[in-house]
């Protein structure tokens, strides 16, 4: 592929880079006390919660690193973290 | 209006797990929505957001230098106004980039008077080259260049009022706000665009790697920083502060005490004069704000 | 029209009739006139455009910058320490490929400080991606200015451009200068078509950063860019005379170089005093010719070996000093005659408005012939 004449991007590529391998944590969401607030979609720093048909939200494991905030900013501490298995 | 469903960064980008400021960038363009042109300042948001070819940017983006996205943002919205055109210019900055080596641009640019909004997302320190002081970073942190040791400890220098500076330079409207409270920052971002001329929002932004905790608490920690008093969230119009987020205040080393730049005056020995020192500052700043809810008295 | 005016203020003409739509530029001297007047154009609606009057020189490339970016055709003009105070974005504008001309009124730079005229400044910016051009006088300098939009802008090319000229020599002086009319220049250069601009609709990322894997492309397509200018600005040039009859298709100038054996090389004004005095050794039966260079960036290699191949001894006269080695243009002609046998040398002159005189370019004729060079010309004896 050629290069852009001075270095400029169109969106979409940093979707090449796959940052769930950096997950040392896996998110859980028990969907069962979830009142699906979308809290944990709107602060996940990596914008990789979707809502899914059932409105119900779920994590992009391509993309989530794991970080955990989902889990504790839950107000209704719907989502676990575990270790990855290796 | 903010749009919450809009996703306007990529996943993809390299911002360490749980970093405040991925989050602040995330909303800040639910907020400021499509129509926008975005400056960036060289820092951490750049550099995790645009190796090249992987731009996570849906919306158009600049980045020139470290030190001049005010004057890059100026050129932008003398060249829109020319061309009749209807894009919001949005400049983002670190606390590096912006209380530190750019700031004449921005005085420069807010005295010049042009329509923009300047977000300065305040990590407290140069996190991008390894955690090094700015203007920013609180009393008594300890960093790579205010490292705490034998002789010191940590950073000499409270942090610079910046707000007070911006307000100085006749903006209509300056806020301060944090990502703990995402609603409340995303409204401020949106009335800063909304209003004509140069408006400035500072957003609290921790830094996992930087201030040293678990990227899970990143929200918890920006929400004490608020309750002990050391951020305080406020909007300014037009020089007058018109709101401020009252708090039950909690004491300041409930804050302090979740983060290793602050861990040596905890251990290993405590340091009540240093703690008692940044209570003050706490305590300064409840009174100038009037902080503190009045707790009724059963 | 032609119209008796100061250097400055033809080149503010210039500037009018290329119509920019933002203009950001911060005053110092001796480039203040061409600013002064830009500003009176705007208030009078004579230019329609904005003008940015930003705190420093740092920020006016900063701001022409973001407008570029952002599609407009921009301007701006600086010197010495205002051009200085811009390194880091002039870099970085070449480097993002925007079109943006700028005019320097070449000065001296500090310390000690002066504010009187050489070509260090511009000549400090040789590695930064800008094209440079150095008129000789008021018409060339004015001419030049439409040349470099045309060359900056066309896609295959999109690298900013200095027009250099010499402070006061040049901007303070009085000169009879044929202005152009809108509609000749509006037929000799085009409206602003930028190639990639800032644009909700088609939301791209400018400025991105270039891992070890791809820096090096980056570059070498800014030198590829460099190198392609040399057939725009011969086409631009030669267009440039048909209508105007003023031909500018070479990157160089040869004054009686036909039979020269002594060959002078400058840039700018110095050109002047050089062609007179060449003509006064002329008469004496001196066979001394004059390559002019006018496009420094790119460096016309090609032209400079052809013109100067029969020569046998040639003296370059610098206006700059790379302190510890030699003058800029003296090392890149030794460069195009590499291997060749005739007698290359240098003489820096004019430093911080020492005046040059015809008499001064005899003398460097004489040492150069006698094989005397690679020196300081005219110093005071204390120092020596
Ligand atoms: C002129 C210049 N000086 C220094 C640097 C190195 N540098 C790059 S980013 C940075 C710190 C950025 O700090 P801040 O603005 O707080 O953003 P953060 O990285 O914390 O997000 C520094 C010192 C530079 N790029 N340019
Ligand atoms: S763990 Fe972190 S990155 Fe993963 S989904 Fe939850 S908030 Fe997002
Ligand atoms: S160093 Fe801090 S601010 Fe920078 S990406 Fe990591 S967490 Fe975010
Ligand atoms: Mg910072």
């Amino acid at each position: 592929m050629p290069l852009s004449v001075g270095c400029t991007a169109c969106p979409g590529r940093a979707r090449d880079n796959k940052t769930g391998s950096w997950r040392v944590f896996r998110p859980t969401f028990k969907h069962s006390k979830c009142t699906k607030c979308g809290i944990c979609s709107l602060i996940c720093p990596e914008g990789c919660i979707e809502v899914g048909a059932d409105e119900y939200y779920y994590p992009n494991l391509v993309y989530c690193k794991g970080c955990g905030l989902c889990a504790q900013e839950c107000p209704a501490e719907d989502i676990e973290m575990e270790q990855e298995a290796k | 209006m903010v749009e919450r469903d809009i996703e306007l960064l990529e996943c993809g980008h390299r911002a360490c797990a749980g970093c405040g400021l991925a989050m602040a960038a995330r909303l800040m363009l639910k907020a400021v929505g499509k129509d926008v042109i975005i400056v960036s300042a060289t820092g951490c948001m750049e550099v995790f957001s645009t190796p090249y070819p992987e731009t996570a940017w849906k919306v158009p983006w600049i980045h020139s230098l470290f030190e001049n996205a005010a004057g890059v943002g100026s050129g932008i919205e003398a060249s829109l106004r020319r061309q009749g055109r209807s894009e919001k210019v949005v400049i983002i900055g670190g606390d590096g980039a912006t209380f530190d080596i750019g700031i004449q641009c921005i005085s420069g640019a807010f005295e010049r008077g042009h329509d923009i909004t300047y977000i300065c997302y305040d990590n407290e320190a140069y996190m991008n080259t390894g955690i090094q002081r700015s203007g920013a970073t609180p009393y008594d942190a300890s960093t790579t260049t205010s490292p705490a040791g034998k002789h010191s400890f940590g950073n000499t220098r409270p942090k610079k009022d910046l707000p007070a500076i911006m307000a100085a330079h006749g903006s209509p409207y300056v806020a301060t706000a944090t990502i703990a409270f995402p609603m409340d920052m995303m409204k401020k971002i949106e009335r800063a665009v909304a209003t004509k001329g140069p408006c400035y929002v500072q957003v609290h932004s921790p830094c996992a790697t930087g201030w040293g905790f678990e990227s899970d608490q990143t929200m918890t920690i920006g929400k004490l920083a608020v309750e002990s008093g050391l951020w305080v969230n406020f909007e300014m119009v037009n020089g007058e502060v018109t709101r401020v987020k009252k708090v039950v205040r909690k004491p300041v080393e409930e804050y302090l005490i979740t983060q290793k730049r602050f861990r040596h005056l905890f251990r290993p020995v405590r340091q009540e004069e240093e703690i008692a020192k940044i209570q003050a500052y706490a305590d300064r700043n409840a009174e100038k704000f009037s902080l503190d809810i009045k707790q009724q008295k059963k | 029209m032609r119209q008796i005016i100061e250097g400055s203020h033809a080149v503010a003409e210039a500037v009018r009739l290329s119509r920019p739509q933002v203009i950001a530029a911060y005053p110092i001297t001796p480039q203040t006139h061409i600013v002064e007047r830009l500003a009176e154009m705007v208030a009078d609606g004579e230019l329609n455009g904005e003008y940015i009057t930003v705190e420093s020189e740092f920020s006016a490339l900063s701001a022409c910058l973001g407008a570029s970016a952002a599609g407009s055709r921009v301007y701006s003009a600086t010197t010495s320490q205002g051009l200085a105070l811009m390194f880091e974005v002039c870099f970085n504008v070449a480097g993002m490929r925007l079109p943006i001309l700028m005019t320097i009124a070449n000065r001296s730079l500090s310390a000690p400080l002066s504010i009187w005229n050489d070509q260090q400044d511009s000549i400090s910016l040789r590695d930064s991606g800008w094209l440079q051009f150095y008129a000789e006088d008021n018409q060339e300098a004015m001419d030049l200015h439409f040349i470099a939009y045309r060359v900056m802008e066309d896609h295959r090319i999109l690298l900013p451009a200095f027009v250099c000229f010499d402070g006061f020599i040049l901007t303070h002086t009085y000169e009879p200068v044929d202005v152009p009319t809108q509609d000749e220049i509006d037929t000799y250069l085009p409206a602003f078509t930028p190639y990639q601009k800032l644009d909700a609709q088609n939301p791209l990322s400018f400025g991105m950063y270039a891992t070890p894997e791809y820096y090096m492309e980056f570059r070498y397509m800014i030198d590829q860019a460099m190198q392609r200018s040399k057939d725009v600005i011969g086409k631009a040039g030669r267009e440039f005379g048909e209508q105007f009859g003023r031909d500018y298709s070479s990157l160089v100038e040869e004054y009686r170089m036909e039979d020269a054996e002594t060959a002078v090389v400058a840039m700018g004004s110095v050109c002047g005093t050089i062609k007179d005095s060449i003509d006064e050794m002329r008469k004496k039966g001196k066979r001394v010719g004059l390559l002019k260079i006018r496009t420094y960036r790119p460096f016309p290699i090609e032209e400079v070996k052809k013109s100067l191949q029969s020569a046998s001894t040639v003296a370059v006269m610098d206006k700059n000093i790379s302190l510890g080695s030699r003058g800029a243009v003296g090392l890149e002609v030794k460069d195009a005659l590499f291997g060749s046998d005739i007698s290359i040398y240098d003489y820096i002159v004019g430093l911080g408005g020492r005046d040059i005189r015809k008499k001064d370019v005899a003398a460097i004729v004489d040492l150069a012939e006698k094989g005397e060079g690679n020196l300081f010309y005219g110093l005071h004896e204390e120092v020596l």
